[in-house]
């Protein structure tokens, strides 16, 4: 087997257009990832006239790129204590409009936080830190009484329809809260998004929102200190927010959204999956050299000669892959390894901002797609060995490899047919680029157009892996049987 | 090993056409084997079972008493050449060698002393997309040689050579004879083989139709006939058809005779005063021998080889 793995590592290497075919995948991958932020054009208008430059979002305390603006009506907590209030009215709500009460580390945007809170449209929840969210219990009343109860590091959230029956939602730690937080009511209502997909066409329209919520039957306890102060988190809004008080009875209008950040299409943000988005490119390259590796024997009638030289034939084949999933690998982990420091570098230059993303998951991309590269040479190889053909290899592994990602990701078909695609063909591979989660809890576009692939990073892999495993099933089958 | 082919009952259906008919038939080690029949006439199937490439519908092929399949460096047992032409054209032909050798664990030396023999010299760095047809039999020949094997199978190796490439591979071919090696050469052309083979299988539509010595071949074919030359042909045959001979002009003043000694004839052409001028035992050509044998198995098929 080393003997037939050197042969065939001998074979690959002394055919020219073969190696240059494999490292054109480099260079393509790269240049088609920089036409996407090197065409594109960028003009940011704000109130002040703000350029887009240095214009990145805050992050929460998991690293991710966080919204964090809202009206926080506050006071200080020193230690231990408890907030209790009633939301009596949640009005002009959108479905993720949130009013509550919050214990937030400080002021700062991006602080850690925890929060008991009642939504728009899907009732009560109790979140922390941005990414994390468990639903309270179902209720039937519209308005809720939230209490909140800090002990040491130990956040508590509880929820009652009547004041006097309590369930809890959940107990959650948070780091590096310190001793003296920021503790009270808060008022969020996100961008109103609608978006209407059609063959070749995504309409999206919105706008800025405010919502108001009533507190009554507001009560502290433990170690609270100073007036009740009002503070629009996350700079002004420019929108007519703020509160009132009377009676004991809060009135709060505010705005903006306490969530992770969403990327879809058309955000200013671009994940690392933004940046491997010529790996199609360099994939096809990898397909044609990895079909012709098998189908010129075919063709030449070179075959022969290599069965003849190695009768056993699933040991030639599987040396055959070896050889050039080995070396799709290479060029897959150097072509993403080249596309994602030279693209990100391109996005920032047009003041795009990038999402961050951790040393480990810029490595589990950069190794997905060497993956990637591997698995879809195999299986170009494994077809070629079944079809004879190279035509008829290229147009086969290409249609059922790159086409389906294309059309999913380049917004041709609606997102329905478009998820399909991504999930039950070979394509389903390419989600091993897909860095940024889905949040149930925002509200956004999660189509593979926008970045989001409809299965796991493994799971789309094992999809392209066991079509790969049944081409190669099929092929040994056909080589042992067949007359050379 | 021993250096023998084995093949035994071969039969091998394409479709509806009989590639191979129970061909049966032994090649031995220190000679060489002439494999010889018209086009179709199951050459090329025979070698691709005995290679393990086709699968046989019945009976077995074996190499030094193995089958080909089993062979673990198959290289070092048999050296084969069935098709000049298979070749990547953008590799060189040494390059075409080398993987061959790292295939059988052979280093990278012997591939240059296989380049040396075979004469292919400077010309092996070139693509061996660029080569004739000549030049690629000899790189065929030196992929054969590569695992140095004591069985040497070769299809067809004089197409497209030159008459100084003609001469080199009769050389060649006697010479891997004489140092023990089992050698099978086929041809569609008898007389290529002349003067190179010492043993012959005929074969046509897919059997073995004569498996015999040269010389008895030649020999059988002769027959007891006497070729005769005279001023005057027409006398000749006259006193020899009258003294019961059988007797044909073959040209303006030769004449065949057969059912007579050569001595009878003497005696009978001097006591009619008959001139003559030579007088021999008559010796059929390899071609006419050959043509006499299959004249009843040619198949008129184009193609196969």
């Amino acid at each position: 087997m080393r003997h037939l793995i050197h042969a065939e590592w001998t074979k690959f290497r002394t055919v020219r257009g073969w190696v240059i075919g494999m490292l054109v995948a480099i260079p393509l991958t790269v240049l088609v990832g920089l036409l996407g932020p090197a065409g594109s054009q960028m003009s940011c208008a704000g109130p002040d006239g703000q350029p887009c430059e240095n214009n990145v979002p805050p992050t929460g305390p998991g690293g991710e790129a966080v919204h964090d603006s809202f009206y926080f009506l506050h006071r200080t907590l020193t230690g231990d204590g408890t907030i209790t209030a009633r939301v009596a009215t949640l009005t002009d709500a959108e479905p993720w409009s949130k009013a509550g009460v919050i214990v937030k580390r400080d002021t700062e945007v991006g602080s850690t936080y925890a929060a008991v809170l009642l939504t728009g449209g899907h009732g009560v929840r109790m979140q922390h830190d941005f990414t994390e969210d468990v639903a309270g219990p179902v209720s039937t009343s519209d308005h809720q009484w939230l209490r909140l109860t800090r002990d040491g590091n130990t956040l508590t959230g509880t929820t009652s329809p009547d004041g006097e029956h309590w369930a809890t939602i959940g107990s959650v730690q948070l780091g590096g809260l310190g001793d003296a937080v920021q503790a009270g009511m808060f008022v969020s209502s996100p961008e109103h998004v609608e978006i209407t997909r059609g063959f070749g066409s995504v309409d999206a329209s919105g706008g800025p929102t405010m919502a108001t919520a009533t507190f009554d039957d507001v009560s502290v306890d433990g170690g609270w200190a100073g007036d009740w102060r009002g503070t629009e988190v996350g700079g002004e809004s420019g929108m007519d927010t703020g509160h009132q008080e009377s009676g004991g009875e809060f009135t709060i209008t505010g705005h903006g959204d306490i969530a992770p950040i969403v990327p879809d299409q058309g955000s200013r943000g671009r994940t690392v999956e933004n940046a491997l988005i010529g790996v199609f490119a360099g994939l096809i390259a990898v397909l044609v050299v990895a079909t012709l590796f098998v189908t010129s024997e075919h063709r030449r009638g070179l075959l022969r000669t290599s069965l003849a030289a190695s009768p056993r034939r699933g040991q030639l084949f599987a040396a055959k892959a070896v050889v050039i999933g080995g070396v799709s690998f290479v060029t897959g982990v150097a072509s993403a390894a080249l596309a994602i420091p030279l693209v990100e570098q391109v996005e920032v230059a047009k003041g795009m901002f990038l999402f961050p993303a951790s040393t480990w998951t810029e490595v589990r991309v950069v190794l997905g797609t060497g993956l990637l590269f591997a698995v879809g040479a195999v299986l170009a190889l494994a077809v070629g060995m079944l079809l004879r053909r190279s035509a008829g290899t290229v147009t086969t592994v290409v249609v059922g490899v790159v086409l389906p990602y294309l059309l999913a990701v380049a917004s041709v078909l609606p997102s329905g047919p478009a998820e399909w695609l991504t999930a039950v063909t070979p394509a389903a591979g390419f989600a091993v680029q897909q860095t940024v989660p889905e949040y149930p809890q925002v509200n956004a576009s999660y189509t593979p157009a926008d970045g989001y692939f409809p299965l796991s990073p493994g799971g789309g892999f094992a999809v392209l892996c066991a079509y790969a495993v049944a081409a190669v099933v099929l092929a040994v089958v056909a080589l042992r049987r067949r007359d050379a | 090993m021993e250096a023998t082919i084995e093949v035994t009952g071969l039969r091998k259906r394409f479709g509806g056409t009989t590639a191979l008919d129970g061909m049966t038939f032994t090649v031995a080690a220190g000679q060489v084997t002439g494999f010889v029949g018209p086009n179709g006439a199951g050459k090329s199937t025979t070698m691709r079972v005995v290679l393990g490439l086709d699968a046989a519908d019945a009976g077995h092929a074996l190499v030094g008493g193995r089958p080909y399949r089993e062979l673990r460096r198959p290289l070092h047992h048999v050296g084969s050449l069935l098709d000049a032409g298979a070749l990547q054209p953008s590799r060189s032909a040494r390059n075409h060698l080398l993987w061959l050798a790292h295939s059988q664990g052979l280093p990278a030396k012997r591939v240059d002393e296989v380049i040396a023999v075979t004469g292919l010299g400077p010309a092996a760095k070139r693509k061996a997309g660029g080569y004739s047809l000549g030049m690629r039999q000899r790189l065929g020949i030196a992929a054969a040689l590569l695992g140095d094997p004591p069985v040497l199978m070769l299809d067809e190796p004089f197409n497209g050579m030159d008459p100084e490439g003609i001469v080199w591979m009769r050389t060649f071919l006697r010479d891997k004879a004489r140092e023990g090696r089992a050698v099978l050469v086929s041809s569609h052309l008898m007389s290529e083989l002349q003067d190179t083979a010492d043993h012959l299988v005929v074969v046509g539509r897919g059997k073995v139709i004569a498996d015999t010595s040269v010389a008895e071949l030649i020999a059988a074919a002769s027959g007891d006939r006497v070729t005769l030359r005279t001023p005057d042909r027409t006398q000749a045959m006259t006193v020899l058809g009258r003294a019961g001979g059988t007797v044909a002009a073959t040209g303006a003043d030769t004449v065949t005779v057969g059912g007579l000694t050569s001595g009878a004839v003497v005696a009978l052409l001097t006591d009619n005063a008959v001139p003559f001028t030579e007088i021999a035992a008559h010796r059929a050509s390899l071609e006419e021998a050959y043509m006499e044998l299959t004249r009843d198995a040619v198949e008129f098929q184009a193609g196969q080889s």
